[in-house]
């Protein structure tokens, strides 16, 4: 007898905990495709940017524009065209496609940059067909009189809002520099969210030394990035009832097993799949399958929590005192 | 009867819709104005419009007009109804075509937006001296009047030929009806069909070319029978008046507007009358209107159909009252006794009086005297009050049988004087009137407001648009009428009652307020708010708006622009302001329709677009605001600003021509003003300080390296580099920078790099390539953009104080590195090139380099624009009067033209050799063989030469005799001329190929400099063999699908052509090496330059690095081919680029030429992307192994050497 892997996200039954998340495998119907034939079980698809889709437009239109009529011989520079992809059709069209043929959860992912432009593009998500809808909030605060709570309303305000306006389940995606989540988080749940992804990683670049520049530069994640949502869900699991997503150095089935000890509803991918392909889902799960059989757990349900901050037999590690032994144990030996 | 739409299209439009629906196929090239007919038909058969047969006509860009007209002739052999579109010299290109189509009784219509034919100057502007060059082909000549008759015309000259079977010349008025936009009733696709009898079309198909039923055409005829052959298509042409007016009577009967071969308008009683052809005819029937309603007996013959010319038809359309014609000829015959409309009229008089194959009864009852006039040539202005003053004038006893109309012809006296005031424009006309620049959209948001007025209320709408000839910071004016009935003014407006200025600047250069009508309406564009912008007039416009009781307005277009996002573009915030202000809509529907037009034009470019363009409406009407006008003397105490500081010189032709033209007076210059033969001072650019940057370099010395990468790449000449001795800076002014100069040679030299500030564009391309960054704040470079009123006082004294510094000592100046040329003196400088233009970098460089004993052939296209366009040329002089001497012949030809210039030199030097000899005895054995042996290799030996020119011209001036003079015409010569032979890659890859490879060919010491931008950028960038794969350009709507023609190796297979291609941006070095390579080189030299362009859609600030990106994929790879390598036993070939390090794709996504086939059609771009990879990978094997071959030529002994 196996234990049973499904879980619950969002509301979603699931039928097991290994969600792709949005990156450049859920970005094409084809490998979507290939992601639910190797077993994943739901497929966040890669965020909707209004901003891109803002300055796809403001190019488009300013590369129509430019020098236009300035000159009696040339009153365009460039032959009309007939249409442009640009706006989120295509990417609606996905959705779509997505979740009328393929059988797994369809969950959009959408980054606004207006107020009006969550809305919308909530709506156009929904209206497509997706099944949940994770909203990526992030911004880099550098105007010194916002204050912390000045940052949190804005999430809140965004997640209110696109409550109001869909019927289907909200994740939220949120980076890991909050003063305190533990206030943050209800608060969240309380404005609207069905659910929380820890933690989004941040585009952080680089500077080329021969030509001093900042290079924009997204890398993959690693491993050892799976300790702050480890850390996090295991404290947030006993604040909210919500459903809390990890993601973030998740590579093997060993991590997943972690994160869903400390109270991770599910567990979201990409960065090992890019690694290993898509075919690597199928390890994933026998990893979970297997590691849950040997420890004779009967389910993921029952695993889901049961080394949160308050079942941990040495909570105190998830705080400070973590630190403290990190450093005794260094000492060197002799 | 079908229910027609109205549509607001200009000429072009309306032409190209109908011969796009009733053809097959449609060869094309692009020249002004005509370029926009070919573009809308290649548009819309790449959206799959049909024709009224029901299939997609085939639309092909071709070479030249030439090829166009080639293709058309054997389309229509082989049976397909075929058209094209040209003007001007397209349409000559056209002429031995049109005489065979017209000999085998072709039917087919090419559609002509009339233009000047070059002769002193190129124009592109309108008259009819092209379409009379083809009064001789046997094409019958229709001529439309208007931009709704231009789509009648069409359709009744294409009903006729097919019946005809004689081709016709469809004609309408370059610019004024072409580029016009009017309400008009669109004709339907079924009035079309009505119109076109299709048992003519399969006639037309039977008479083709088939194997299925063979014939010979085109057969060589002996004496024998050749003259009765060309007889033997007589009955055709007598057909022709018959058949026209029957076609025309037929359309009549469906759409009810009847035309007529000749039509007459005025007095039935006329005793004057004025026979012309054209768009003039507006403001003639204006005109007559007023006239008889002062009581005038005046009329106007309208010609309609010219040729064949029905004599019997003229006669009778004229009044038996007429005592005296005036036939005006928008045209020019020098050396005729009159213009060709006049001889056919005096002709078709006589004809009439003298019997003949008049009929008795058709015979004239009158006997009238006829005067022939000329006027608007190249679109001068002709209005109703020159109008008058022909009729005016054929009351004088003895009027002049020749004369001139719409000038001052102080010379031979021939033309006449007009009434500015008489005026025909009614009260209830709404006249607008809008100052703006070419790149803040004013122009389009017009267009708009002509297509809301036109399409959604019963006014009838029209708009004109005046552009300046310059590519950066043009001024753009357009006038703009709404009348309650259709309008026939086709001329400027005179009196607005509404004006609007869109650039609070231009109040300061121009006198935007001339045109006001008293109690008119004034809205400006100001920074200012209403309570405080009165202090920052100029004293002229403020006394303008008081003394003709202006209302005045202001908005701040520029702050609600930004504050919408929206950038430069002030368009939509002006726009709703004069909709909320002319009245001619009820406030709330006016911007109810304005956003409709918004959502029609934008809406498929994206919610973000259309929320900032509501937003820029809501917000420019809330900050609209009326200006209290201050009452009395009052007003005008405070005076405004006024910064223009144009033309200061104390050149007597440039300071009474040059300025008038620049300040816009140039209409009022009289015939005496002008060289009698085209010829114009070079070095007039640096006076018209335009001033149009909002930012400028400013140097900081600290950080400097003194690497000249600034200055090579200045498209505008306007960073400079000098070094001088420390004494050089006596007298300085307080803030002026040196730094010392890092040179061995020069150690206590110091080093200037110098703003000039009112002739920079403010691109940054400078601050762009500037290396040397700050250590403490990595930012900031050597040289800064800044904003320029904060620098402007101080670099105009500090440029004052650069030129007079003296210029560094060529023959000391290390030339062949890029710090030691850039110390050269510019001899090409502050041209009207766009912001960051790319190729005159490269003119800039070979001006420093070889200026000073440079010829110029440049063959049409931009460079020819902003290198010879009045009112000045940025080419220049040094201190001794040295310079490029300049002439652009033609587009096709410049290869040979610039040969010739070469064949010139060679044989002057040649003889002044044989003259030399001839005086050896006299001027001394050694110093002649010095003088002829001179083998002129640098600058050092250059001015050694010319030394002993001078001193050989000091001797022969004591001889004086014949030969001796003879000598001193030619001695200049014995200073090696540098030919350069300039054009883009329009005429080098196509229209000049033939003439360019022929040259290359001939050995001669030519240099070839290809301003390769890959695109005909001139008429607005249309596809050229240059253009690369998969970029979109016109006539490769879809990606362009064949690869770049490799002109360089085409070149590199004669084997003894110095060929490079170079790219300044990418490797500096290797430009410089190239260009005194090619120079040296004593044969033809080719010399490819990579041009970034506005029509590549890329950001033009970063174009100079951007080429490094550009060579890096290996979409240019940079080479030099030298023949002397061969002869010396080396390889020839070098590659002096490295292996491509990017992909295709990854330049595909940062130019917008390749990147919007991305985003129109995303599969075609996977797989065009994929082949341009390919081709970028197969060429740089080749050249690989190009540059592994060894090859033995042939030396053939190039001219001296």
């Amino acid at each position: 007898m196996h234990a049973d892997l499904s879980t619950t996200y969002l509301g979603l039954k699931l039928k097991n905990p290994v969600i792709a998340s949005a990156g450049p495998l859920t970005g094409d119907f084809d490998s979507l495709r290939r992601l639910e034939d190797h077993g994943v079980a739901a497929a966040v698809l890669p965020s909707l940017f209004e901003e891109q889709i803002a300055l796809d437009e403001q190019r488009i239109n300013a590369f129509e524009e430019y020098q236009t009529f300035s000159s009696a011989e040339s009153l365009t520079f460039f032959p009309q065209v007939k249409e442009f992809s640009v706006g989120p059709q295509e990417y609606l069209g996905l959705i779509a496609r997505a979740a009328e043929e393929l059988s797994i959860p369809i969950i959009g992912s959408l980054n606004g940059s207006s107020p009006g432009g969550w809305v919308r593009y909530a709506k156009l998500i929904e209206e497509a067909g997706a099944h949940a809808l994770e909203l990526n909030i992030y911004f880099v605060p550098t105007d010194p009189n916002q204050s912390a709570a000045d940052v949190e309303q804005r999430y809140l305000d965004f997640v209110a809002r696109v409550r109001n306006a869909i019927q289907i389940p909200i994740a939220v995606k949120i980076g890991a520099q909050f003063t305190n989540l533990t206030n943050f988080v209800p608060k969240l749940a309380k404005a609207g969210a069905d659910g929380i992804v820890l933690f989004n990683r941040y585009l952080e670049p680089d500077i080329d030394l021969d030509s001093l520049q900042l290079m924009p530069q997204l890398v993959l994640s690693h491993r050892h990035e799976l300790r702050a949502p480890l850390r996090w869900i295991a404290i947030l699991r006993d604040h909210v009832s919500m459903s809390l997503a990890a993601t973030s150095g998740i590579h093997y089935a060993e991590d997943a097993i972690k994160l869903l000890l400390v109270g991770a509803d599910a567990c979201l991918v990409t960065s090992t799949l890019l690694r290993h392909g898509i075919e690597y889902v199928d390890e994933l799960r026998r990893g979970i399958q297997q590691w849950l059989d040997e420890h004779q757990y009967e389910s993921v349900e029952q695993l889901k929590g049961s080394m949160s901050h308050s079942n941990a037999p040495d909570a105190s590690n998830l705080e400070r005192a973590n630190y403290m032994k990190a450093l005794v144990s260094y000492s060197p030996t002799t | 009867m079908a229910n027609r739409a109205f549509i607001t299209v200009d000429g072009n439009e309306a032409a190209a819709s109908v011969a796009h629906l009733t053809n097959e196929v449609i060869a094309i090239y692009p020249i002004t104005p005509a370029s926009n007919m070919g573009e809308l038909a290649d548009y819309w058969t790449s959206r799959g419009q049909t024709n009224i047969f029901g299939s997609v006509p085939e639309v092909i860009e071709m070479q030249s007009e030439a090829g166009a007209a080639a293709s058309a002739h054997g389309a229509l052999q082989a049976g397909s109804l075929t058209t094209t579109f040209t003007a001007s010299q397209g349409l000559l290109l056209m002429i031995p075509e049109m005489f065979k189509i017209a000999g085998e009784l072709t039917p087919t219509v090419f559609h002509i937006a009339a233009r000047a034919v070059a002769t002193h100057a190129l124009s592109i502007f309108g008259d009819h001296s092209d379409v009379m060059a083809c009064r001789s082909t046997g094409w019958a000549m229709l001529a439309a009047n208007s931009v709704e008759e231009a789509q009648d015309i069409a359709l009744i000259a294409q009903a006729a030929t097919l019946r005809a079977r004689v081709p016709f010349l469809h004609f309408f008025d370059g610019f004024r009806t072409s580029h016009e936009v009017n309400k008009i009733e669109q004709l339907t696709h079924d009035d079309i069909r009505w119109m076109i009898d299709e048992s003519l079309v399969q006639e037309h198909r039977e008479r083709a070319l088939s194997p299925d039923n063979p014939v010979l055409r085109g057969s060589a005829q002996n004496p024998d029978v050749f003259f009765q052959a060309r007889e033997a298509s007589n009955p055709f042409y007598l057909a022709v008046p018959g058949i026209v007016q029957e076609t025309m009577d037929r359309f009549a009967e469906r759409i009810g507007r009847q035309y007529r071969l000749f039509e007459y308008f005025g007095s039935p009683s006329a005793r004057r009358v004025l026979v012309m052809m054209g768009s003039g005819i507006g403001a003639a029937e204006e005109a007559i209107e007023r006239l008889m309603a002062e009581g005038e007996e005046v009329g106007l013959l309208k010609v309609r159909l010219y040729r064949p010319f029905a004599t019997e038809a003229f006669l009778a359309a004229l009044p038996a009252t007429v005592e005296r014609m005036a036939v005006l000829d928008r045209t020019k015959e020098p050396g005729a006794i009159g213009e060709p409309l006049y001889l056919d009229v005096v002709t078709a008089l006589a004809e009439g009086d003298f019997g003949g194959s008049v009929s008795a009864e058709s015979r004239p009852a009158c006997r009238p005297e006829v005067y022939g006039g000329r006027y608007g040539l190249a679109s001068k202005e002709f209005t109703p009050a020159m109008v008058a003053a022909v009729f005016d004038h054929l009351k004088e006893p003895q009027p002049k049988r020749h004369f001139t109309v719409g000038i001052y012809d102080d010379v031979t006296n021939l033309s006449l004087k007009w009434d500015p005031s008489f005026t025909t424009e009614r009260g209830d006309v709404t006249r607008a009137i809008f100052f703006g620049l070419g790149s803040d959209g004013t122009v389009g948001a017009n267009k708009n407001s002509v297509k809301i007025i036109g399409e959604n209320t019963p006014l009838f709408a029209q708009g004109y648009f005046v552009y300046d000839s310059k590519k950066s910071g043009a001024v753009t004016v357009s006038h703009l009428r709404f009348s309650p009935r259709p309008i026939r003014s086709t001329y400027l407006i005179e009196e607005a009652n509404f004006v609007a200025c869109h650039q609070f600047h231009l109040i300061e250069t121009l006198d935007v307020l001339k045109v006001a009508a008293r109690g008119g309406t004034f809205l400006l564009n100001s920074p200012y708010a209403a309570d405080q912008v009165w202090q920052h007039l100029p004293s002229q416009v403020k006394r303008q708006i008081v003394e003709k009781q202006l209302k005045f307005y202001v908005v701040d277009g520029h702050g609600v622009a930004r504050e919408t996002g929206m950038g430069g573009r002030i368009n939509t915030a002006m726009q709703a302001c004069f909709f909320a202000l002319a009245g001619m809509l009820p406030r709330d529907a006016a911007i109810e329709e304005i956003k409709n037009a918004i959502r029609k034009t934008y809406g498929k470019r994206g919610q973000s677009i259309l929320d900032q363009n509501f937003s820029a409406i809501d917000l420019a009407l809330e900050r609209l605001q009326e200006v209290n006008v201050p009452a009395g003397a009052h007003a005008m105490e405070e005076g405004g600003t006024n910064g223009f500081v144009s033309f200061q010189t104390n050149d007597d032709f440039v300071q009474r021509v040059t300025a008038a033209i620049f300040a816009g007076r140039g209409d009022l210059l009289p015939v005496s003003a002008m060289n009698v033969d085209g010829t114009f001072p070079t070095g007039t650019a640096k006076y018209e300080k335009r001033s149009i940057a909002n930012e400028i370099p400013i140097w900081d010395p600290s950080i400097c390296i003194d690497c000249g990468l600034c200055a090579l790449v200045c498209p505008h000449s306007a960073i400079r580099m000098k070094a001088f001795p420390d004494s050089a800076l006596a007298g300085k002014p307080g803030g002026y920078q040196s730094k010392t100069w890092k040179d061995k040679d020069h150690a206590d030299y110091l080093l200037t790099i110098q703003v000039a500030p009112d002739d920079c564009t403010g691109c940054g391309v400078c601050v762009d390539v500037c290396p040397a960054k700050s250590k403490e704040a990595v930012k900031h470079k050597a040289i800064n953009m800044e904003p320029k009123l904060d620098h402007l006082n101080r670099e105009r004294e500090n440029f004052d104080f650069f030129l007079k510094i003296p210029e560094f000592d060529r023959t000391r100046a290390k030339v062949d590195v890029v710090k030691g040329c850039q110390l050269l003196e510019p001899l090409f400088e502050f041209s009207g090139a766009c912001l960051g233009c790319g190729e005159t970098p490269y003119l800039k460089l070979m001006s420093q380099l070889f200026g000073d004993r440079a010829i110029v052939a440049n063959a049409t296209g931009c460079s020819s624009i902003y290198g010879g366009n009045l009112p000045t040329t940025p080419w220049t002089k040094d201190k001794n009067g040295r310079g490029p001497a300049w002439c652009n012949s033609l587009f096709e030809d410049n290869a040979e033209f610039g040969l010739g210039i070469r064949l010139a030199a060679d044989q002057q030097r040649d003889y002044a050799t044989v003259l030399l000899k001839q005086f050896a005895d006299r001027l001394g054995e050694i110093f002649v063989s010095e003088l002829i042996e001179s083998n002129e290799t640098d600058e050092v030996s250059i001015a050694a030469q010319r030394d002993r020119v001078a001193r050989l011209k000091r001797k022969l001036a004591e001889f004086n005799e014949p030969k001796a003079r003879e000598l001193a015409s030619v001695a200049d010569a014995l200073v090696r001329r540098s030919v350069w032979i300039v054009g883009g890659d329009g005429w080098a890859y196509d229209i000049g190929f033939g003439g360019l490879d022929h040259v290359l060919t001939t050995n001669r010491d030519v240099n070839i400099l290809v301003l390769d931008t890959g695109v005909y950028s001139n008429t607005g960038g249309q596809a050229s063999k240059a253009t690369p794969r998969a970029a979109v350009a016109k006539f490769a709507a879809n990606g362009k699908a064949i690869r770049k023609k490799d002109l360089g190796m085409l070149a590199v297979a004669y084997g003894n052509v110095y060929v490079a291609q170079i790219a300044v941006g990418a490797n500096p070095n290797q430009t410089l090496q190239a260009m005194l390579d090619a120079e040296s080189y004593r044969g033809p030299s080719l010399v490819l330059a990579y041009s970034q362009c506005i029509a590549h859609g890329i950001n033009m600030t970063r174009g100079m690095t951007h080429q490094k990106t550009i060579v890096q994929t290996g979409l240019w790879p940079l080479f030099r081919y030298d023949p002397r390598l061969a002869v010396a036993g080396e390889r020839p070939f070098r590659l002096d680029s490295r292996k491509p390090t990017l992909r295709f794709k990854e330049l595909a996504e940062q130019e917008g030429r390749f990147a919007m086939i991305a985003r129109s059609d995303p599969k075609n771009a996977e797989r065009l992307f994929a082949m341009a990879q390919k081709d970028i990978d197969d060429q740089w094997h080749y050249y690989e192994q190009m540059a592994g071959v060894e090859r033995e030529i042939e030396w053939s002994g190039a001219k001296d050497e």
